[in-house]
């Protein structure tokens, strides 16, 4: 990589001119379209038409933006999730954990266990599901803190485990006696249900239960002083202890509030949406989040357009599937492509390249 | 007493070897990544990659040990990427390492499914088939329980062997685990850390990919989404139970590999409790065994820490 006699070095930057906080978004969606594009190429399809059907799937109706806002509520709880904790460095890779948390409590109390009236059970369910959510990563928190653990591993580890603990629940205390044998959970009883944005679409009110997080997320890290403890401590937390601040309480603080918001997709795609826990109610939207909160640079009113984006192409790479035959991974693909460009783009935010 | 005795017989040894086998092509994969200074959580990916390659290669009528070979091309390809982006560029290793697991596993989901458009069930292949030692096989149970394994399970063990020798008593296994503690140091000694680093990297995935062939070719003889299984992760727990040295990592993984050989015994005899406590058992004990090793770990100094020269 290093030319003869030149040494690639990297400055940092001691104002970043504006362009570039567009210009890495824009890198990473066009290096990731392109290497889509080959990709389609090689299997025989036309990209131009392929990535048309996408755009079309995605956003082509009124019943395609429908569709790619509810795909988005959960990736907007989940991305909210993974921005708090990354920006106090917590590496939280345990948002499906949490959203199973969530979702296992809604399952659990929201199928009749509670008999009150939607407005009280509603709120409810979300504490709890919240509360269930919380605790999985302070766990995972509270070993990093007193032990010195990695809480990557941790977390990640904690998937497989409460997957299984799902698939135990399914088929045991909380199966749904109705349901053939699937593994599957009863639904919801009336007053647990979220109401729907518009009658008759699926669009509903958790939609509305995310944008109001990431204003409240937005909230506490620019106007409160928890946001800036929690900042403080994902820049240096040496210098963050110097300074007076409980660094290990602060790593608490985002824990609870990442591990809450995560678990908040979970409740809000079975009462919202699906109705019951099942084992595949989260294709993946943990590790999704990841990408979510990376593209928006960690910024909580930027993870309501990644959610978006996100779950536009995966909506739309569906419906092209359906129609060209080009597996819909290509939009798993692209989305990890964007992420990794995302970073090297957000690098040169930071830093210029130098040849000496 | 029938729980007591299943310890004692050579096939759940068999079984804990051939379970080991691509936990331990993963966990030396990590550890030369880690005692270079590179965290790669790209691992489960990779793993995916090598599954996949090895599996493909047989399939579309190459050898064997031209889908071996192939399997470690290709974990090495990834390794390079992983350490381009965070060797010279510095990027966080956290979120490179999860981003090239999501990318590996995505791209080995798509080109399956572009390569085998019509197929609804898994295609086989003829795996490695057991290999046993002439001689050493007609041992009373270590017969059984060692040396009547597959050949990659054989090379698991070669490779701990080689890489132990290799970082302990040659001058490139030095600069290894120098640079993971202290690049200055190395950088001093004339020898380019940039290089070294990826050069560590790309021969760590190499193995990862080894871990994940073992699966398709060996273990099993056809390829599923998801079939590694966090099998990556449960190696990176394996890495610090072993305090990154090879020999214990080994004993970490035998150990590991022979208990869940014997939870799976003991799943038909002890009745009422669900299998799926079972199947979390592995989970659990990878958590467990980080918590009490975490403290007396004595982890690479520069380990997730981008050396830029002349930087202090």
């Amino acid at each position: 990589m290093d030319l003869p006699g030149r040494i690639m070095r990297l400055e940092p930057r001691l104002e970043t001119p504006w362009v570039l906080w567009l210009a890495a978004p824009a890198a990473a969606i066009g290096t990731s379209l392109l290497i889509a594009a080959l990709l389609v190429l090689w299997s025989g399809a036309d990209p131009f038409g392929v990535f048309g059907l996408v755009i079309k799937g995605a956003l082509g109706s009124q019943f395609a933006i429908f569709e790619t806002l509810t795909r988005a509520t959960p990736l907007i709880f989940t991305g909210l999730a993974a921005a708090v904790a990354f920006r106090a460095r917590l590496w939280n890779i345990g948002g499906e954990a949490q959203f199973y948390g969530g979702a296992i409590m809604a399952a659990l109390l929201g199928t009749g266990l509670l008999p009150l009236p939607a407005p009280v059970l509603i709120p409810v369910l979300l504490l709890a599901g919240a509360l269930a959510g919380a605790a999985l990563l302070l766990g995972p928190t509270l070993m990093k803190t007193r032990f010195g653990v990695d809480e990557v591993v941790t977390t990640l580890l904690l998937n497989f485990i409460i997957l299984l603990f799902v698939s135990f629940l399914l088929e045991g205390p909380l199966k749904d006696p109705m349901g053939m044998g699937w593994p599957q959970s009863r639904k919801v009883i009336e007053a647990a249900q979220l109401p729907k944005i518009i009658a008759g679409k699926r669009l509903h009110l958790g939609f509305a239960l995310a944008l109001a997080m990431a204003a409240l997320v937005w909230f506490i890290n620019t106007r409160t002083i928890h946001g800036y403890e929690m900042r403080a401590v994902g820049f240096n937390a040496r210098a963050a202890r110097f300074a007076g601040m409980k660094v290990d309480w602060v790593m608490v603080k985002v824990a609870l509030l990442s591990g809450g918001l995560a678990a908040m997709a979970g409740v809000s795609e079975v009462i919202g949406l699906k109705g019951n826990l099942t084992l595949d109610l989260s294709p993946g939207f943990g590790y999704a989040g990841i990408v979510v909160a990376m593209l928006a640079m960690l910024h909580p009113l930027g993870v309501v357009a990644a959610a978006i984006f996100v779950a536009a192409m995966f909506v739309g790479a569906d419906a092209m599937s359906r129609q060209a035959g080009v597996p819909s991974y290509i939009a798993q693909v692209m989305v990890a492509t964007a992420l990794l460009t995302m970073v090297v783009g957000m690098l040169f935010t930071r830093f210029r390249l130098r040849w000496r | 007493m029938a729980a007591l005795e299943i310890i004692f017989t050579a096939s759940l040894w068999a079984a804990a070897l051939r379970i080991a086998s691509p936990l331990i092509f993963a966990t030396l994969g990590e550890l030369i990544c880690e005692r270079a200074g590179v965290l790669n959580l790209g691992i489960e990916g990779i793993m995916t990659v090598g599954a996949f390659t090895g599996w493909f290669t047989v399939y579309m009528g190459g050898d064997l040990w031209a889908g071996v070979a192939v399997a470690a091309a290709s974990g090495a390809a990834f390794g390079l990427l992983h350490a381009l982006l965070v060797v010279p560029l510095g990027l966080s290793q956290h979120v490179t390492g999860i981003g090239i697991t999501l990318l590996a596993t995505a791209l080995t989901s798509y080109v399956y499914r572009v390569s085998l458009p019509e197929v609804t069930s898994p295609p086989k292949i003829e795996p490695f088939q057991p290999l046993a030692i002439p001689g050493l096989s007609e041992l009373p149970f270590l017969g059984e329980a060692l040396f009547n394994q597959t050949p990659l399970t054989y090379l698991a063990f070669i490779s701990v062997a080689l890489v132990a020798y290799i970082l302990y008593r040659t001058p490139v296994g030095l600069a290894v685990r120098m640079v993971g503690e202290n690049p200055a140091a190395v950088e001093a000694q004339g020898i380019d850390v940039t290089l070294l680093r990826i050069g560590a990297v790309m021969v760590g995935s190499a193995f990862m990919a080894l871990g994940g062939a073992f699966l398709t070719m060996s273990a099993f003889n056809s390829f599923y989404f998801d079939m590694v299984n966090g099998r990556g992760w449960i190696a990176i727990a394996l890495v610090v139970f072993g305090s990154w040295r090879p020999g214990k990592a080994l004993l970490g993984a035998i150990l590991f590999a022979a208990f869940d050989a014997y939870q799976l015994r003991l799943q038909q005899i002890v009745a009422g409790v669900p299998y799926q406590f079972f199947l979390m058992l592995p989970y659990i004990l990878s958590i467990l065994a980080l918590v009490t090793m975490a403290r007396r770990a004595g982890y690479p100094r520069a380990l997730m820490i981008p050396y830029r020269k002349g930087e202090r």
